[in-house]
């Protein structure tokens, strides 16, 4: 068995919240004479427990603000836990995301220098595998342009390809380090591929469950700033979809009904004149099933002359996937009366990637300047697919292939 | 392990840190100016023109003191190395926040970045001074020699503030503001402008117990003429310079332990 790389014991970590900290003196004057210290306190993470063998690639998964990246920071060094400790043992890189240091003002050939300097390689070094960065970053010609003139893919090339040369044993990736077009996932990926088989360490994290499934040898999911599931990637997957299906929310909505309602509110908006009263979508959509089917109620409280009913559907990075109005279906508008109900039905091809996706349903006028109904999260369901893709879509596709000639 | 390669791994990488955080600095400061490096000298040249027909020409003060230009500008280049570390010191952590939430690397680096940069433009000041110096055919003695100590004692001082001052500017931001009030203060009540002899002896032993007044007063000494009034000439011995030599220890030793007690915590602070 491998030894452990990286231990984490019983790790907590609490921030004062930033507008109640005493930023000014001020503040911490007005305190003092306060009869009750207004302290609230955040606990980021709570008695986080688990350790990274070596050599494994470990996906850290969890919703925004669940306490992934904090965990990160704390395994880099950069933060300290409020209690508990964490040993590693082995060469961290010391940082956790792409171009960090980057300044707009100094030109590529600069910022590599710098960026190297931050990965601890003296000027000598840096030279020496200048040309290598160079052309792995395929930017050959725009070293000496500023930074600040380099589109956003060209920035992200020439971070990561100074990024690569880091000698560590132990890497840790936030996300953000796997941006930029799926060409580019591509070749980090790859790259990370090629340094687990050299025996690094991987601590990912991320949102993306297609790549926990592909590149994680485990993974450990955090949710309200503990760990609640910890296990193969697929297992982490599967829980992590539960958190978005409506039984779960139902299981958590016992707690805290009235936190649900603001919630539902807050996401959804509009004038009111007609609204949805039933959304029903299927919680789980599997291979075998060839269309979406959504079935829709509205109600009109007022007279309406010229309703459209549109739909969003996004994947879990909330990436708009598709959507559609019915105005571009039947080119006409339906006039409702107050007390008018009205069902519809969609049906979509069952295109979609494994993973969690949330709907969105709006009714607006035929101008689209008077929103009746705006609905956010109006329901999500899971989408569990045999054949995982890191698309947006992975429509049902078919491939032969045969020798010529024969 | 010997200590030559115990040194080296253990300060490889602040060291490598310092110096691409300085030349990034220096390449920031002189961007798309036509002159470029070159107002590394012009600068502090027109500034000595400046105080030169201010102070020497126009106010007369200190006339009485042989070479009394290059004696004012000394003062000031000293005071500038103290202003210009300690203010820009306060604002260096919360300066680089980026790279704190980031990066895991020793703080002091980012402090002593800024102590580096200050020195670098003292050194120029120095040249500007030594030229003065030729010009004038001021004598050189042998008291010269103290002067690398006295610098020390001049860099140690002013990175104790920076280090105190930049690790308190992260929790209060006040402090810029306290900071610039309070530096304006010191400037006035340290023998840089005026000459000691100006004062009641009472009063000029109280402001003499200022490390940055005898830091100023004794490289005056040393560089320039020994027609200045320095602790030996005021108490009747040179002893008493433990005083101001103390402080700067205690200074210096109390600033580091509040610094590195408070760097942890940089991160989600600054």
């Amino acid at each position: 068995m491998a030894e452990s790389m990286i231990e984490v014991r019983g790790v907590s970590k609490d921030f004062l919240l930033p507008h109640l900290r005493a930023n000014t003196l001020k503040t911490r004057f007005v305190n003092m004479f306060r009869k009750r210290r207004v302290m609230e306190v955040q606990h980021a993470l709570r008695d986080i427990d688990f350790e990274v063998r070596e050599g494994e690639f470990l996906g850290v998964v969890g919703r925004n603000g669940s306490g992934k990246s904090t965990l990160l920071k704390i395994l880099a060094g950069i933060y300290v836990p409020t209690s508990g400790y964490t040993v590693s043992r082995g060469r961290l890189v010391p940082f956790i995301e792409l171009g960090v240091g980057f300044n707009p003002e100094l030109t590529g050939r600069e910022n590599v220098y710098l960026n190297g300097a931050l990965l601890g390689f003296s000027k000598t070094e840096v030279q020496e595998m200048y040309d290598d960065i160079v052309r792995f970053a395929e930017l050959e010609d725009s070293m000496d342009q500023k930074l600040k003139y380099y589109s956003t893919g060209m920035y992200v090339r020439i971070a990561f390809s100074v990024a690569t040369r880091a000698r560590a044993e132990i890497l840790l990736i936030d996300e953000v380090l796997a941006v930029g077009d799926t060409a580019f996932r591509r070749k980090c990926f790859d790259h990370f591929h090629a340094l687990k088989r050299r025996g690094t360490t991987i601590v990912f994290v991320t949102h993306d469950m297609a790549a926990v499934r592909e590149f994680c040898d485990r993974a450990i999911m955090i949710e309200d700033s503990r760990i609640v599931a910890n296990g193969a990637p697929d297992y982490v997957a599967e829980e992590y979809a539960k958190l978005f299906s409506p039984v779960a929310q139902d299981a958590k909505a016992q707690g805290a009904e009235a936190a649900e309602a603001e919630m539902a509110e807050s996401t959804r908006w509009g004038e009111g004149n007609v609204r949805y009263t039933n959304v029903r979508v299927p919680e789980l959509l599997s291979d075998g099933e060839a269309e979406l089917v959504l079935e829709l109620e509205a109600e009109a409280q007022t007279d309406c002359l010229d309703p459209v009913y549109a739909f969003v559907i996004s994947d879990s990075d909330g990436t708009a996937i598709m959507g559609s109005d019915s105005l571009r279906k039947t080119r006409r508008c339906e006039a409702l009366a107050a007390g008018d109900c009205v069902t519809m039905t969609w049906a979509v091809p069952n295109v979609f990637s494994d993973g969690v996706h949330s709907l969105e349903v709006a009714i607006a006028d035929r101008q689209g300047l008077t929103v009746y109904d705006s609905w956010k999260d109006a329901a999500t369901f899971t989408v569990v697919k045999e054949e995982t893709t890191p698309y947006v879509v992975t429509p049902d596709t078919s491939f032969t292939l045969r020798r010529i000639g024969d | 392990m010997n200590l030559r390669t115990r040194l080296h791994t253990r300060f490889r990488y602040p060291v490598i840190l310092l110096r691409a955080m300085v030349s990034t600095d220096f390449k920031l400061r002189y961007q798309a100016s036509v002159l470029g490096y070159l107002w590394t000298l012009l600068r502090p040249l027109a500034l000595f023109t400046i105080l030169y027909l201010v102070f020497v020409r126009l106010l007369k003060i200190g006339a009485s003191i042989p070479y009394n230009a290059i004696y004012l500008l000394f003062g000031i280049v000293i005071w500038g190395l103290f202003s210009e570390v300690s203010n820009n010191g306060l604002a260096s952590l919360v300066g680089r926040a980026d790279l704190l939430r980031k990066i895991r690397f020793p703080r002091y680096v980012v402090v002593v970045s800024i102590g580096a940069s200050a020195l670098i433009s003292f050194v120029l000041s120095m040249v500007v001074i030594v030229l003065f110096m030729v010009l004038a055919r001021v004598p050189v003695r042998l008291d010269i020699l103290w002067l690398p100590l006295l610098f020390i004692e001049l860099v140690a001082f002013s990175l104790s503030f920076a280090f105190f001052l930049s690790a308190l500017y992260v929790r209060y931001r006040d402090m810029s503001y306290i900071w610039e009030v309070v530096l304006q203060a010191a400037f006035y009540a340290t023998p840089i402008i005026y000459p000691l002899s100006m004062l009641p002896v009472r009063y000029a032993k109280i402001l003499m117990l200022n490390p940055m007044a005898q830091i100023i007063q004794d490289a005056r000494y040393c560089l320039v003429t020994p027609e200045t009034v320095t602790m030996t000439q005021l108490f009747g011995t040179p002893w008493v310079r433990v005083i101001p030599v103390g402080i700067t220890l205690v200074m210096i030793v109390t600033s580091l332990g509040f610094f590195r007690r408070r760097s942890p915590y940089f991160a989600e602070e600054a």
